[in-house]
Parts: C-alpha cells; structure tokens; sequence
C-alpha cells in the first residue's frame, strides 16, 4: 500500500506517454523552452514568439530546411529549473531523430541541462547567456553561448564606462555597483568584475535583488547612501522596469545606468515610460527594428494569419533576439547536411554543424538578416564565436543605437574561462575532448 | 470477501506486533515491492523515471521527514527545504573534501549535520507553539538561504554560486541510468520508510503523539517535551537533509541555492496535509499528487490534440491544480491517506455490508 503511489504514476504515465510510432519522416524536431506565463513573460513572450515565426518562416518559405520539413513544440518553464529539466525530457525524444537543439533563454536550466548534455549528446544554444566558461568547447562538449557570455558583456561595459572616463586607468578610485539577479545568472558577471575592479583599482558594489525582484527599495537604499559612479543592471523581467522605476524614485540619473542586453528591451523601460530617457544597455547582435526577414515574416506567416504574436510586437529587441537565435539552430542543421546529407538530423550531428559555423557578412545578407546580426565562426575549441556588442540608449520612446563597436579583451577572458573550465572537468570527472584527433 | 482477516490468529507477541498484521497487507505489500522493484525499470520510459518517478521517491522521503515533525509531533514547520538545502551541500562538501568517503557514509553523514541544525532551529519550539513556531522556522529558511548564497565556502568558490556533482558510484556500480537511479532511491526509500514506520511505532514515537495530542497532559504523565521536541526536529530534519542529498546528487546534479527555496518548503507541506498528516501512507500519497498532477494536467491538452496555446495550458493547468486541492480538502479533510483507510474498511464488509 505504500507503494500504490508508484504504480498509480507509472501507470498513467505510461498510458500516456508512450510516444507515438514515428515513420522515419523527413522532419527536424524543435523544442521550445519558453515562458509565456510568472514574473519573466514580459520578456519571455517576445523571445518564444520570434523563435518560433522564425521557424515557421523557414518551413513557409524554402518548405523547411533544404527539404526538411521543420516541426515544434513548446513548453512553459516559467523560468524555473525544475520545470524547464521536466520539460527538457519530456521534448528530448521527439520527432523522429530526437531534439535538435535546446535553448532554455535561463541560465538556471542552462546550469542544468549543461549536466544532462553529455549523455543526451544533444546540443545547448545560449546565446548570449549561460555558463560563461562554456566557450571552452573541449570541456563543454555541446554548449554554444554563440556569440557572446556575460564575461563578455561585463568586460564590454567596463571598457565603455573607462572610455567615458576618458581612459580605463580614470576608474581608479571610482565605484561601480553591480544590482544583479540573486541567481547564477545575475551571479556570473561578478568574477569578471572583481578581475577588472583589481586591474583598474574601481570599487565593486554588489548588490543582490531577490526573485522576482519587484522589492528592491532596500537595494537603492543602498545605492542612495553609497553613490557609486555607475550602476550595472543585471535584471530579467518585472526587476528590469522596477529597478529603473527605483532609479526615478530615488533620483539616481539613468545615464550612469547599463544595463546588460537582457534588461535592454522595451519591456523594460516602456512600463516607466519617458522617466526611462537615458538609460543605457548592451545590444547584443540584434537591436530593435525591422529588415528584410521581418519582411518576409510578415509575408509568409503573418498575412496567412500564422502568426505567433501580434504583428505590431515584430522587430522588439527580444522579439528579434528571438529569431536570431532560431536561425542560428538552422544554420547548424543546414551546416551538418553538408557532411550527413539532407535528412533529418540527430543531436550529435547538428553539433558538428554548430561548431563548423561560418555566418560572414554575404551569409547574413542572403538571409536577410543585414542590420539584425553580427558575422559567427565556431570550432571545437572556440564555442562562442566573436563577440561584439554595441551600447544601445532610451531616448523615452524608441532604443537609439551608438556607433561604438565593443570586443571583449580576451587576454582577460582567455585565462579565467580555462580554469573555470578545468575545475568544471575536475568536478564532473569529465575527459576533456581532443579537437584535434576528431578533426582528423 | 477477499479482504477479511477471519481465522488469521495471533499465538505469539511477534506476530501481534507485526508491521502489517493482516496478511492480505503483506501479501499486498510484497506485490507491489515485487512490481517496483522488477517491473517498473522493466517497463517504464526514461521520462517517467526522470519527471515523475524520481522526483517523487525523494519528495516522499523529504514529506515523511517533515510528517515525522508536523504530523506526528505536531509541530508545524514552513522551513524544511532549509534542511534539505543543508543536507545537499553537507553532501556536497563531504564528496569535495573527502573524496574517499563511500556515498551511503556520505549520506548519513549529510543527514546527521541536518539533524543538528534542525535540533538547533527546534530549539524555539520549546517556547513557541502553533502558528508562531512556523513563523519562527521560516527564519531556518531564509538563514539557510542567505547561508548558501553568500558564504562562497559552501559552494567551493563557485562564481555563480551554482554547484555540480558528479555520478554516484557505490562500490564500483556508477549510477547513472534513470533505472539504476530509481531502483537505488527506492532501496534508500523503502528502509528509511521501515525505520520511520518503526520509530513512530516505539516508545519515541508514541511520546511525540502524546506530545502532539496535549503537551500539558504529555509532561504530567512525565515525558520530557525537550527531548521529544528536539529529538522530533532533530529526526526529521535527518530525514529532509538525506532527501536534500540525493535531490541534490540524484536529481539535480548541479543545483542553486534557489532550488531549496521558501516554494520548496511549501510543496512539501501541502505534500502531508493533502496525503495526510501523521501517516507515512499519506506521505506517498501526498508527494504523488503534488508531483505528478501537474505535469500530467499540463500534457492533457497536448494528448488529447487540442490546440491551445502554452499560456492557456499553463493557466489552465494551475487553475485546475488548485481545484483539485480543493475539492481534496473538502472531501477529505484528513487526507488522501483517510480515503484509503475509509476503503480498507469498506473493502473488509464488501460484499455484505452487515
């Protein structure tokens, strides 16, 4: 009788969740970790519904990926851990190759899912989040954090800020205060902010808000009595637009304010509104606005009234960071048909194609994506690709992009993201991959 | 008819006192071991073992924990993940720093230092009753979050702050497999169920009730409250620190401090109140529904081919949910446990209700 319990899960389980008897279809399975519903759906929605108009726009226009008819499902996560590892198994096996690609958009299941990886052997895009050490594709086998980590986007404000100064060694003396997310997410710049605060004697700040992050006034309390020079956001959410609203309510000038490219979109200043004017974030490869894909989008999904979201939401910050990251999954099954030929895909083949990757300038212009998009080159060692970034300013109604181009210094990054990745190894007991010898 | 326990007599002191003194019960019970044990890897699909099976073998153990204290000692706690949270870094800890250790050693070990910290935060309870006591444990709560947040020794210097664990091996045998993390958890399960259905039944079970039942009363007939106060936290935090191990070890395998959250403390207390409190059935009962509901809720729609959006489903799904527990509540206000045993008692006059 105690265990009746069991019985009873495994037996509606397996009523229900036996999948159905796939016919080797030419389809590439898409999971969709998204979430449209708790205190990060401002954020989470556009991003989901970019991802998937993107997909939907491949199959409308070129019937799939050459002839691969893509196919979807979504699951809500509501950014919590736990959901988003059941939602991972519960997507991992289907379609008729498994998974393709997940891209969880929270570093907390990317934390997660980074463990199951190596014996699913199905890839990780985070794109722009995620462990920041997983660049060093040799330990983290399938993480791709392409095209930029928060180490990157760390060292990019911090070049920023010393520029602004009027020179790095001007930060001497100054104080920076970090408001991040109480979560690995808001925690992972932090290692790179103590480096660069011993290299240019700055004072770091840190100042943790709690999730969901709509109580922060004894953080700005803080940020009231200690003045710092500048205040780096590292918020997802509802605590975007309340941190900035806190900067209103306690007089701190959102000019000093960066934001990283996660608490740069427009639901995070549009609920302040014109207060916002000002504020600073990192754009991470797509800014705001429309161009030839968004045109096609529009075309080929949207007037057939297949639309995910609403067709005025189209080109939002998160919105195209969306549909960048989409096309990115695509571009690495388009890449691995070179070498396995144009079938339906498993996870460890689409790997080879994210880590052959070679987005250059003629790749993005061909896929409409000139303006959206940054050029990406991977390889087994390097998972990341370049990151750049720009810095992006709200002028009260629309994001204005600045000139400046940033790159992260690696002679900073190189060092900390190898022995962060060698401590990794050594936890996990994981034998480190031989890039050399697979290319071979 | 079938169910009946005519003609089985009891000659021996033994077999009175036996666990499960009606032999369709042990004959149940054998079954459905049986059928755990060999049929289920058998049968089941990985994403059962890993959404629904595990998770659930490890609340259930953290949910008996807890109905050691609440449900049969009675004194309610709203901070138990806090143990389960010292529990899995004590573990964590104990692999780093001492890697020889054997991963059973490990886990006892773990369990122990969070049956100190749950005798020190029961400290309170001597003083404190009720309501205000569960005020008082929230603080073990939130001291044991801010504890793993900020400390960075706990989690080996981790910039993020997020640990991770490498595969259990016992003596050679690598866990790693869904399967073989089912079958390992259902061994840990089914003994700490055995020694927790033993304690209860002792005398130091019986002084927690008496304690549970009237303190006044429990003093005067001379049972210390101290020691059966303490020794209550103290055993049931020994039980949430090993379920924090091995959510940890097990299910997890990198964790946050965020994973053993106030949300946690909760599930869990609304696992015994739903399942029933005072009653390890209840504590299975109860983990299965706040485990499993959800998840099978959440998939209806897709099952059934109806093409709604994943807000909707989610919404729909949590409204459902509350529902549920509702109606739960209002039916059987002592729990699922109480429906089961009002059915054995059917059960024992069917077919002939006179």
């Amino acid at each position: 009788m105690k265990l009746k319990s069991i019985f009873l899960a495994a037996a509606v389980a397996a009523a229900f969740a036996s999948p159905a008897a796939f016919a080797q279809a030419k389809e590439q399975f898409f999971p969709s970790l998204v979430y449209r519903t708790g205190a990060y759906a401002p954020n989470g929605i556009p991003f989901a519904n970019g991802y998937l108009d993107y997909l939907k726009l491949v199959n409308a226009r070129d019937g799939g990926i050459d002839g691969v008819k893509i196919t979807y499902e979504e699951c809500e996560t509501g950014y919590a851990t736990d959901k988003g590892v059941e939602c991972y198994e519960r997507l991992k096996g289907k379609g008729p190759t498994g998974a393709t690609v997940f891209q969880p958009l929270s570093t907390g299941i990317t934390f997660a899912l980074t463990d199951k990886s190596f014996t699913d052997k199905i890839p990780l895009i985070t794109a722009g989040y995620g462990r920041a050490d997983s660049v060093d594709g040799t330990v983290f086998g399938w993480n791709f954090p392409l095209g930029g980590t928060y180490w990157d986007a760390a060292d990019m404000l911090v070049q920023h800020v010393g520029k602004k100064e009027g020179g790095l060694d001007k930060l001497k003396g100054k104080k920076i205060a970090l408001v991040y997310h109480d979560s690995p997410y808001g925690k992972e710049p932090i290692a790179l902010l103590e480096t660069r605060a011993k290299m240019h004697g700055f004072q770091l700040l840190l100042l943790p808000v709690t999730h969901p992050g709509v109580e922060q006034k004894a953080t700005w309390l803080q940020v009231r009595q200690q003045r710092p020079d500048y205040v780096f956001l590292w918020g997802w959410g509802v605590m975007n637009s309340t941190s900035i609203k806190e900067a209103v309510a306690t007089g701190y000038p959102r000019e000093k304010m960066y934001g990283v490219w996660w608490s740069g979109a427009e639901p995070d200043v549009a609920p302040v509104g014109e207060a916002a004017k000002g504020y600073n974030a990192l754009v991470f490869l797509a800014p705001a606005g429309q161009g030839q894909v968004h045109k096609d989008i529009i075309k080929y999904v949207y007037d057939k009234g297949q639309g995910t979201g609403k067709k005025e939401d189209i080109g939002e910050v998160l919105y195209n960071r969306g549909m960048v990251s989409a096309m990115m999954a695509v571009e690495g099954v388009r890449r691995a048909h070179i070498k396995y030929g144009k079938k339906p895909l498993t996870g460890e083949q689409v790997r080879w194609g994210l880590e052959n990757l070679a987005i250059d300038d003629a790749a993005i212009k061909k896929l409409g994506f000139t303006g959206f998009m940054t050029p990406v080159s991977t390889s087994c060692v390097n998972h990341e690709g370049e990151a750049q970034a720009k810095i992006h300013t709200w002028d009260g109604k629309k994001w204005v992009v600045q000139p400046d181009v940033y790159h992260a210094d690696n002679s900073i990054l190189k060092p900390m993201i190898r022995s962060s990745a060698e401590k990794y190894a050594a936890e996990k007991k994981i034998t480190k991959r031989d890039c050399a010898k697979e290319a071979g | 008819m079938l169910y009946r326990e005519n003609g089985q007599f009891k000659s021996t002191y033994a077999s009175d006192q036996q666990m499960l003194p009606i032999l369709q019960d042990r004959v149940f019970m054998m079954a459905l071991l049986a059928f755990a044990f060999f049929v289920v890897p058998i049968v089941t699909s990985e994403y059962v073992f890993l959404s629904l099976l595990i998770p659930f073998l490890i609340l259930t153990l953290a949910a008996i924990g807890l109905n050691i204290l609440v449900g049969y000692c009675g004194q309610i706690s709203i901070g138990h993940a806090a143990f389960m949270a010292v529990g899995a870094y004590a573990a964590y800890n104990l692999v780093l720093r001492v890697p020889q250790l054997n991963f059973l050693v490990v886990l006892v070990l773990s369990g122990l230092i969070a049956a100190a910290a749950g005798a020190l935060f029961g400290i309170p309870s001597l003083r404190i009753k009720g309501l205000y006591l569960a005020v008082a444990t929230l603080a073990a709560q939130f001291f044991m979050d801010w504890l793993f947040a900020r400390v960075k020794w706990f989690t080996n210097y981790a910039h993020s702050g997020s640990v991770q664990t490498a595969p259990i091996e016992l003596f050679g045998w690598t866990i790693e497999s869904p399967a073989e993390k089912y079958l390992f958890l259902l061994a840990v399960l089914v003994l700490f169920t055995l020694v927790a259905k033993n304690l209860v039944r002792s005398h130091i079970g019986r002084e927690w009730m008496a304690m549970r039942d009237m303190d006044v009363a429990a003093e005067v007939i001379g049972i210390r409250p101290v020691y059966a106060k303490l020794t209550a936290f103290a055993v049931s935090a020994f039980y949430c620190g090993v379920a924090g191990a091995l959510w940890g070890f097990v299910y997890l395998g990198s964790w946050e401090p965020l994973a053993f959250n106030l949300n946690l403390s909760l599930n869990l207390l609304f696992m015994i109140i739903i399942g029933g409190m005072g009653s390890l059935l209840g504590s299975y009962l109860g983990a299965a529904f706040i485990v499993a509901l959800p998840i099978i809720l959440d998939q209806i729609p897709n099952w059934l081919g109806v093409p709604i959006s994943t807000a909707t489903s989610s919404h729909l799904a949590s409204m459902i949910f509350g529902a549920l527990i509702v109606f739960f509540l209002i039916v059987e206000p002592l729990g699922l446990a109480r429906l089961w045993a009002i059915g054995k008692e059917k059960l024992r006059l069917w077919p002939f209700p006179h």
